[in-house]
């Protein structure tokens, strides 16, 4: 109890130097959590946008089916399993076919995936009602950066060419009935969406399909060798490793700050040990030993510490609960980046998140406010009490 | 027998080790004894070991050979815990240049040995004041030291000395950045506190108007006792 109140004593009697040490560890510690509370917003944006639209509960993959493989879609398609149509038709899931074609606009060619789905599933938070057009036209749902890329509206006509499952050719005109707004890129850039049976036709694959989506309240079950379940962890592990990565580059800037605020703290108590030796001295002189003055000086700089959380959560907790609430706009080129993010991020900011980087800070400062107080272990008290620091 | 042999310094020696392999002895066989209440000093020029026996008797250093038995602790057996636990209960140190804190108000530099010896805060403000009445300097408690001048520093310095109530007070220098107004004043105080309080004091000086004071004076010269001598003081 006497070692932390001569350690506060002595802290608030240094004044600005104490002052400055905390501002500088203040701003450290809450642009970490700052920073870091983006970058898990992203995450959860990201991760919740895309098992709305297009992860559900999980994913059935046919056996041949690679994501990251467009070739491999002329091959990964099957009929659904006998429990995979139970599901499908107990509205628990949602099967799709993906296939290749070419989109011709204007004088330009676009190499397109399509995407079959029934129109009435309920699995997927996508406006696939649209499909059910009544038109002779194949009705066709893209995105608005699809539509943005070929500069299509509503009630346009595309044509499409595709190679059905036989390998022969054969084109069509179908007609732009809705475009949806989506912040999941992967659904929508050079993507167009039919009505699943159409398309089933249209390859002459009637019952197959190349994924089936599961609801997210239903429990997935072992099927034949042709499927295989894929979670939505392993579905999301692409966005994590981005985010992840992200995280990592971030960390480099906050790394940097904290680095000088343990350095203004390291720099505190190296020359508290040189310019105190006589207080050292003295202190010994009235009955202190010197591991009891090391505690106290190593104390010194961890109150720096809690000091900076402290004048942190004053400043920085109604500043990170702003950004929370509102969230923050992002940049037009963020679209561009591959994750599924709005307009809008909004930053979480967890309690894992702020004690973790309260211990992160307080460790840092803890061992950069022992360091320099070990020589004093060496230190001869009549010398310290000279000044001097044989 | 206890009282006579307060302080019992014997055969002792205080060697330094210096570069290229080379000695200073500060201390070379001092033998002295000081008897509880005494008001002495050790004198001598500048380099004579007056500080280096004062640090030795106050359990701040040890001595090279020799043991020096101080209200019947051997100091040279006493580990680092024992010694500071020694000096926190038993001796008062007064410094030449005060060696207060600065940071530190003139009630927290006064209180800061009651804080170690774990007094409770209402006896630690009763014994600050009356500390401070003793030195006179009971209405500048909120005072910081640069605030004060030197002779009431050292006024300061002295009330943190006697707040405890030592045995034992060891003065090094304590007039030595203090003018002769200010120097007499500071020792008619520790006289007047050896006198009342029973006080053992214990000076090392080379300042005749701290001489003046002394009832005993011990020369040194080159780190051996030269002469040992009760001599009168004006007080």
């Amino acid at each position: 109890m006497l070692t932390i109140k001569l350690a506060m004593r002595n802290i608030l009697g240094a004044g600005l130097k104490t002052w400055l040490n905390v501002a500088v560890l203040s701003i450290a510690f809450v642009t970490i959590i700052y920073t870091q509370g983006i970058y898990l917003g992203m995450n959860e944006q990201a991760s919740t946008a895309l098992v709305k639209v297009y992860y559900g509960g999980g994913q059935y993959w046919q056996k041949d089916y690679d994501p990251y493989d467009s070739f491999s879609l002329e091959e990964s398609h099957a009929p659904l399993t006998p429990e995979l149509e139970t599901f499908v038709q107990q509205d628990q899931a949602t099967p799709i076919l993906c296939a290749l074609a070419t989109a011709f606009q204007g004088s330009r060619i676009i190499p397109v995936q399509l995407k079959g789905i029934p129109p009435d599933q309920k699995i997927l938070d996508l406006p696939t009602a649209a499909l059910n057009d009544e038109t002779e036209m194949i009705p066709a749902l893209i995105g608005t950066r699809m539509a943005k890329s070929a500069q299509l509206n509503v009630g346009d006509l595309l044509t499409i060419r595709w190679r059905d499952v036989h390998g022969v050719y054969d084109a069509a005109d179908v007609k732009i009935v809705h475009i949806m707004r989506t912040t999941v890129s992967t659904i929508d850039a050079s993507v167009l969406w039919l009505p699943l049976q159409q398309m089933q036709k249209m390859y002459d694959l009637q019952d197959e399909a190349t994924l089936a989506v599961l609801t997210q309240t239903v429990q997935p079950v072992a099927v034949t060798a042709d499927w295989r379940f894929v979670p939505p962890e392993e579905l999301l592990a692409d966005i994590k490793e981005m985010v992840q990565q992200k995280t990592i580059a971030a960390s480099i800037m906050y790394v940097l700050l904290l680095f000088l605020g343990l350095i203004a703290v390291f720099d505190t108590q190296v020359l508290a040990v040189f310019r105190r030796r006589r207080e050292i001295g003295t202190l010994i002189a009235l009955g202190m030993t010197r591991a009891r003055v090391i505690k106290i000086f190593t104390l010194e700089g961890i109150l720096n510490g809690l000091l900076a959380l402290l004048v942190g959560a004053l400043w920085g907790a109604p500043l990170i609960w702003m950004f929370a609430r509102s969230g923050m706009a992002m940049p037009d080129f963020v679209d561009n980046m591959g994750i599924a993010i709005g307009e809008r991020i909004y930053p979480v900011y967890g309690a894992g998140l702020i004690l973790g980087t309260s211990i992160l800070v307080m460790i840092s400062v803890a061992i950069v406010s022992f360091m320099p107080t070990r020589s004093i272990s060496h230190l001869s008290p009549t010398d310290a009490l000279k000044g001097k620091h044989r | 027998m206890e009282n006579q042999h307060f302080v019992k310094v014997r055969n002792v020696t205080k060697q330094y080790s210096m570069a290229e392999g080379q000695t200073l002895v500060a201390l070379d066989d001092v033998n002295l004894t000081i008897a509880r209440g005494e008001f002495a000093g050790v004198v001598g020029p500048s380099g004579s070991g007056k500080t280096t026996l004062l640090n030795l008797i106050g359990s701040l250093d040890q001595p090279s050979t020799g043991s020096i038995k101080v209200m019947g602790q051997h100091l040279e057996s006493l580990n680092a815990k024992a010694s500071a636990e020694f000096r926190n209960k038993h001796v008062g140190f007064i410094f030449q240049t005060y060696n207060l804190l600065t940071i530190y108000s003139v009630f927290e530099n006064v209180e800061l040995p009651l804080l170690l010896l774990g007094y409770s805060a209402a006896q630690r403000r009763e014994a600050v004041m009356e500390a401070l009445e003793w030195v006179g300097l009971a209405d500048r408690a909120k005072s910081k030291p640069g605030q004060l001048s030197g002779g009431q520093n050292q006024r300061v310095a002295i009330a943190r000395a006697i707040i405890k109530k030592p045995q034992l007070v060891l003065a090094d220098e304590p007039t030595a950045n203090l003018d002769t107004k200010n120097s007499n004043h500071i020792l008619d105080i520790m006289a007047k506190i050896n006198r009342e309080l029973g006080v053992t004091f214990l000076f090392s000086t080379h300042d005749d108007k701290v001489i003046s004071y002394l009832r005993r004076k011990i020369t040194l010269h080159d780190g051996r006792v030269t002469t040992d001598e009760v001599i009168d003081a004006h007080h």
